[in-house]
């Protein structure tokens, strides 16, 4: 194990008190570099302690798997070791900061244990000595494990797992509960092992190793999944927030942009702010218009498209209420067209920018008003384009069987009241 | 003596405009943009007539009215707003205001509606009048919910008159054309829309709760 420059190179002596956060492991290696990094600690020649780990591993096979429980805790030298992953995932854990005490002395506690089943025990040997390595290996694979992936993330958001492991109110009695569990566990299996007996005890000691586990690790893996859920929850939300925002820019922010543009022209302005208006509030409020084919299906619907294209055609803006709602059928689409007519009409004559729709289902018939405030008319000289407007009006209720009646007065603005029975 | 009024609105930009537009008539003694603030306020200055938004950071219209009408229940309050969404209309008048008006309006049907609530009478956009007749539509006769049986059955629905004054306010006909119209007085198509605030207001009718439910109103 030993080689021959790494006998008698060194680093140099830290002048720092000892402290084992301090350690790193060292540059002269033979193996991994980890009893260079000891002796620089503990200020004696890296040979002692090779020398050490050698009688160790000899005597009963200890000194393997403290070498490896050791790398694992160790940070790579300056903590830049490419060559040995597990120790430079240590250190980006942060586990020079303080932290490392805690996971070093567990790791003594757990040499300690096993050095003491050494000797009291008859049945200590190498087959006792395989499995503890392989619990340390699992524990740091699973630390290891839960950096790789995801590790900045998983970090800021997790926090520091030790202190998660070891820190809250009942901390302590938590850790202590599960150290029992997780070594009665293995001393379970250890047992097992020797009488080569039962996989019913196995099984059990698995049991009580992996419950010890949870025990320790559980507050901290729940804490994960629970901030892992929030932070999905936020993702959501913002892209929620970004799919708004992509809508605004497409719509709302280019019609404030053509408004800026036509800034000379109120008639546009105003079809333009209505226009957006009735598309903001559609998406806002859900969407009424809804037509299924182009085709709308319900009386509601169908006005408040030909409300929609009236006030684009034509500029004005029309104030519609609709009460009730039914199918469309041709008698009802013959009704929205002579609504629309009538709309239309006072659109361009009346000399208004409002006109008001009443749109009404009842269970026996359906009503419409158009209703304007403008120039009226003197019913009986009607100009003859009028006439024939008011006539093609008629002409529409009458063939789908209803009625269609025109008030005006000079000054006094225009009513068409359309009615039409329901079979 | 001038009406005096106090405006909440949280658009700044609006609420200056409302402001320079009922100046001159009326006298503004306070404004607020959210819903704290507001009812401090109105509590302070104790205005005649509220214009309210229904939108506002921290519980909306809404919950100004309720507060304010638990202390003082003389105040009054004009509902105003860019939402003519059932929902929005509903729940503030039955939280208490007298009026629903859209952000549209001409400022002199503003000043008007204003007086009117400021009198004790309703003001009905024709959109309110249409949701109105939309949750009172459905057959008049129907039985009502035995929760609301300890109530008036005449909160239930509404009499012809009723009906044919709302269905002139939708068709967009002022106060005074229906006055004509109908050859009543315009104090008596005040009242008949007063009747159906109040109705409005206080009915537990099972088709208004059904209609409410059906365009998200709790």
């Amino acid at each position: 194990m030993v080689g021959p420059e790494g006998l008698w190179n060194h680093r140099p002596v830290s002048r720092r008190r000892f402290r084992i956060s301090t350690m790193q492991r060292g540059t002269d290696r033979v193996f991994a570099g980890v009893s260079s990094g000891v002796a620089a600690a503990l200020r004696v020649d890296p040979i002692i302690v090779r020398v050490g780990f050698v009688v160790l591993s000899v005597a009963g096979g200890v000194g393997i798997p403290l070498y490896f429980v050791l790398w694992f805790l160790m940070p790579g030298p300056d903590g830049g070791d490419r060559g040995l992953r597990p120790g430079s995932r240590f250190s980006n854990l942060d586990l020079q900061h303080g932290d490392v005490r805690r996971p070093v002395a567990i790791g003594l506690i757990v040499a300690g244990t096993v050095l003491l089943f050494r000797n009291v025990g008859p049945w200590f040997s190498d087959v006792a000595v395989w499995p503890v390595t392989l619990a340390g290996f699992g524990i740091a694979v699973l630390w290891a494990r839960s950096d790789d992936d995801e590790r900045a993330r998983l970090t800021e958001v997790a926090g520091r797992p030790l202190q998660a492991v070891i820190g809250g109110r009942q901390g302590a009695l938590r850790l202590a509960i599960g150290a029992v569990l997780v070594f009665a566990g293995i001393g379970a299996f250890l047992a097992a092992n020797d009488a080569l007996g039962a996989a019913r005890q196995v099984g059990l000691a698995m049991a009580m190793t992996i419950a010890g586990l949870g025990v320790i690790l559980g507050p901290w893996i729940r804490r994960l999944v629970a901030e892992l859920g929030q932070e999905r929850r936020e993702r959501i939300r913002s892209e929620e927030r970004a799919e708004v925002a992509a809508h605004l820019h497409d719509s709302v922010l280019q019609t404030l942009a053509l408004i800026q543009r036509n800034a000379d022209r109120p008639r546009e302005l105003a079809a333009l702010a209505r226009r957006q208006e009735r598309e903001l509030r559609s998406w806002l409020y859900g969407d009424r218009n809804a037509s299924t084919n182009g085709h709308n299906s319900t009386l509601a619907a169908a006005v408040d498209a030909m409300v929609a294209e009236v006030e684009d055609l034509h500029g004005i803006e029309v104030e519609v209420v609709t009460v009730g709602d039914c199918p469309v059928d041709e008698r009802v689409d013959g009704l929205l067209l002579a609504a629309r007519e009538a709309t239309v009409n006072a659109a361009k004559h009346a000399g208004v920018e409002t006109v008001s729709l009443y749109v009404e289902a009842e269970p026996d018939r359906l009503t419409a008003f158009v209703r304007d405030r403008g120039a009226g008319f003197d019913a009986t000289q009607v100009p003859d384009d009028r006439r024939g407007i008011a006539e093609s009006i008629r002409q529409r209720m009458t063939r789908q069987g209803g009625t269609a009646v025109i008030t005006s007065a000079p000054g006094e603005g225009t009513e068409v009241a359309l009615e039409l029975k329901r079979s | 003596m001038n009406t005096r009024v106090f405006l909440v609105d949280d658009h700044r930009l609006f609420l200056s405009g409302v402001r320079a537009e009922l100046a001159a008539r009326l006298d503004v003694v306070g404004t607020a943009i959210e819903v704290n603030e507001a009812i401090n306020g109105i509590r302070d200055a104790q205005p005649d007539v509220v214009l309210v938004d229904v939108h506002l950071p921290g519980g909306g219209g809404k919950a100004i009215i309720e507060a304010v009408l638990r202390t003082h229940p003389d105040t009054r309050f004009l509902a105003l707003s860019v939402s003519d969404a059932a929902e929005d209309v509903i729940a503030i008048i039955r939280a208490g205001a007298r009026g629903y008006v859209t952000k549209s309006i001409a400022p002199d049907d503003l000043l008007d509606a204003v007086r009117r609530v400021h009198e004790g009478d309703a003001v009905f956009s024709p959109r309110l009048a249409g949701f109105v007749l939309d949750a009172f539509a459905s057959d008049p006769a129907s039985p009502v919910v035995a929760a609301g049986a300890r109530d008036d059955p005449e909160l239930d629905k509404l009499t012809a008159r009723e009906r044919d004054v709302l269905r002139l306010i939708a068709r967009g006909f002022t106060y005074k054309e229906i006055a004509r119209r109908l050859e009543i007085s315009v104090k008596t198509v005040e009242s008949h829309v007063s009747a159906v605030l109040r109705k409005l207001q206080l009915s537990t009718r099972h088709e208004l709760t059904r209609w409410a439910s059906d365009r998200g109103v709790v």
